[in-house]
């Protein structure tokens, strides 16, 4: 090797990325800042509302002191409510997403056909914004908690159907086999070789799912599908401000609460 | 042996699976109370059972006026599904490029306590609301249209993105930390030569992740006037112009899925 070869292969300053790697990555940098720039472009946004935002945002803070707590009773009853929502709701979740969640995994699927089935209906229930679905069950079943219940037990069938699938998938399969050497049924195999595996599972994604449930049944009621957003939208659009404070505030204490029981517990059975 | 000892010892022998938690008492027990609770939450519920009644027939009604979806009005659809896209991807980049000083802030082993309890009250703060609720006050604030959607998905990009950051730099290895400051580097060159090679991968993957979401949100914002399809959408729901309505989910349900796909490609490379 001459010195030039030896001095190109072994450079004084060591490199972490090859000239190409470096051209590449730099590459991928300038085409997300150009779509970025013609996402903007397009878009059209009229920046010169932000002259006044902070003064806005300012004059919501200042018309939302002192809080009007006359109201908590009120707050407390309708909040419940909320709660009552998110968690039948998710009770309806585990029901339905527990068997689409073992006809999605490759394992325990009887054929093709049903996997994709199953995998669709997974797809299509998690691409729907939980407000979405409650736009249509309001449809159906008119304004009310009924469809804030369904709405988001149909959300919650793909996250949890999703995570619970990989789970089945994931399994040891020696447990598995070692059931199935034994004589037993294919029920006997479900019910004693895979279930206690992906249990801890089933557990720690419900109780995770509720918690996230706990925060969008908060919004539903911007739809009319019952809870709290119901009182908050009309509360804002009289500008009772006051009162907003109030309801933001239990908000935020609601979903702090659940956010930390369901780390508890997701922490116990883990 | 005697009887007694001998059952005693049977029992023991008998096989059963393991339950997760050990004690019968406790295991009835929680089981019996989440049931009561569950029964004491649907007699609560605020619920006109008449009108909840007619919903299996109006399912039926509106299954017949959704088939077959209406695609006639491609070119609305369209324009408002990209005006969703621009908007996640706008807020995407505002919240990668915001979050990384929240993010550095929110990390305990970086910075002085006060810094970070300011930079995690602000996540925490961020994080409880949901988007919507955002987006509402954003419209109060600038107005209808999709600067108080972008603003929306950048606050929640921002506090994502930035809790993520904090954790991936807290869980790091502080031996590279010591060595790099025990050269007497200046703080930007600890993030440039130590912070960023360890969390840089980790931070775009996330935000690939981040816009996937975004894009799922982008969809909705726009219920509550914040721009975007959902706008659209809420609008056909409340004319009852349910064929397009339909035609509008699916393209949601496509658009989404092609997000994910996307997303899991790049994360993929960036592995």
């Amino acid at each position: 090797m001459s010195p030039a070869e030896h001095a190109l292969k072994y450079p004084e300053i060591w490199r972490r990325f090859s000239p190409r790697q470096t051209l590449i990555r730099y590459a991928w940098y300038v085409g997300a800042v150009f779509v970025v720039a013609w996402s903007l472009h397009n878009l059209d946004l009229p920046w010169q509302y932000f002259a006044d935002a902070h003064e806005q945002a300012l004059d919501l803070l200042v018309r939302m002191v002192p809080p009007d707590w006359d109201i908590l009773e009120e707050v407390v009853a309708i909040m419940l409510e909320t709660i009552n929502i998110a968690t039948l709701g998710t009770a309806i979740t585990v029901v339905i997403a527990f068997p689409i969640a073992f006809l999605a995994a490759r394992n325990t699927t009887f054929n093709t056909t049903t996997w994709a089935i199953a995998r669709f209906i997974l797809v299509a229930s998690r691409s729907i914004n939980t407000v979405v679905w409650g736009l249509l069950f309001v449809a159906i079943f008119g304004p009310g908690p009924v469809a804030g219940i369904w709405a988001i037990a149909f959300r919650s069938i793909g996250f949890l159907g999703k995570l619970v699938a990989e789970a089945i998938e994931e399994i040891d399969e020696g447990t598995v086999e070692a059931i199935e050497a034994t004589g037993a049924s294919r029920l006997q195999v479900l019910w004693i070789g895979i279930l206690p595996q992906v249990l801890p599972v089933i557990y720690g994604t419900t109780v995770y799912r509720w918690d996230i449930n706990i925060r969008e049944s908060t919004v539903l009621g911007f739809v009319g599908a019952g809870g709290i957003g119901i009182l908050l939208y009309s509360t804002m659009n009289l500008f009772r401000w006051e009162q907003v404070s109030v309801l933001l505030v239990s908000i935020f204490a609601v979903v702090v609460v659940s956010e930390f029981v369901s780390a508890a517990v997701r922490q116990r059975i883990t | 042996m005697t009887a007694p000892a001998e059952t005693e010892s049977a029992r023991r022998l008998e096989w059963h699976t393991l339950k997760l938690i050990e004690n019968p008492v406790t295991r009835y027990g929680l089981m019996a109370g989440v049931l009561i609770y569950l029964f004491w939450a649907l007699g609560s519920l605020d619920v006109d059972w008449n009108r909840v009644s007619q919903g299996v027939v109006r399912t039926g009604n509106m299954f017949d006026r959704m088939f077959p979806p209406d695609f006639s009005r491609s070119e609305l659809l369209i324009r408002e599904v990209v005006v969703s896209v621009q908007m996640a991807l706008a807020a995407s980049f505002f919240g990668m490029i915001l979050a990384v000083p929240i993010g550095l802030c929110a990390a305990v082993n970086l910075v002085p306590r006060p810094v970070y309890l300011v930079a995690r009250a602000i996540i925490i703060l961020s994080r409880t609301f949901h988007e919507i609720i955002w987006a509402i006050f954003f419209v109060k604030i600038v107005g209808f249209g999709p600067l108080a959607g972008v603003l929306t998905l950048t606050i929640a990009s921002v506090s994502f993105i930035s809790k993520m950051l904090a954790e991936d730099v807290e869980n790091m290895p502080p031996e590279q930390l010591e060595a790099v400051r025990a050269t007497g580097a200046s703080f930007p060159k600890l993030l440039i030569y130590c912070i960023s090679p360890q969390a840089l991968p980790r931070y775009l993957g996330v935000s690939i992740y981040r816009l996937d979401a975004n894009i799922r949100h982008s969809t909705v914002v726009g219920i509550v006037g914040a721009g975007g399809i959902g706008q659209v959408l809420a609008a056909t729901f409340s004319r009852y112009d349910y064929d397009f309505s339909l035609a509008i989910l699916l393209t949601i349900i496509a658009l989404v899925f092609l997000g994910e796909i996307f997303s899991n490609w790049a994360r993929g490379k960036l592995r």
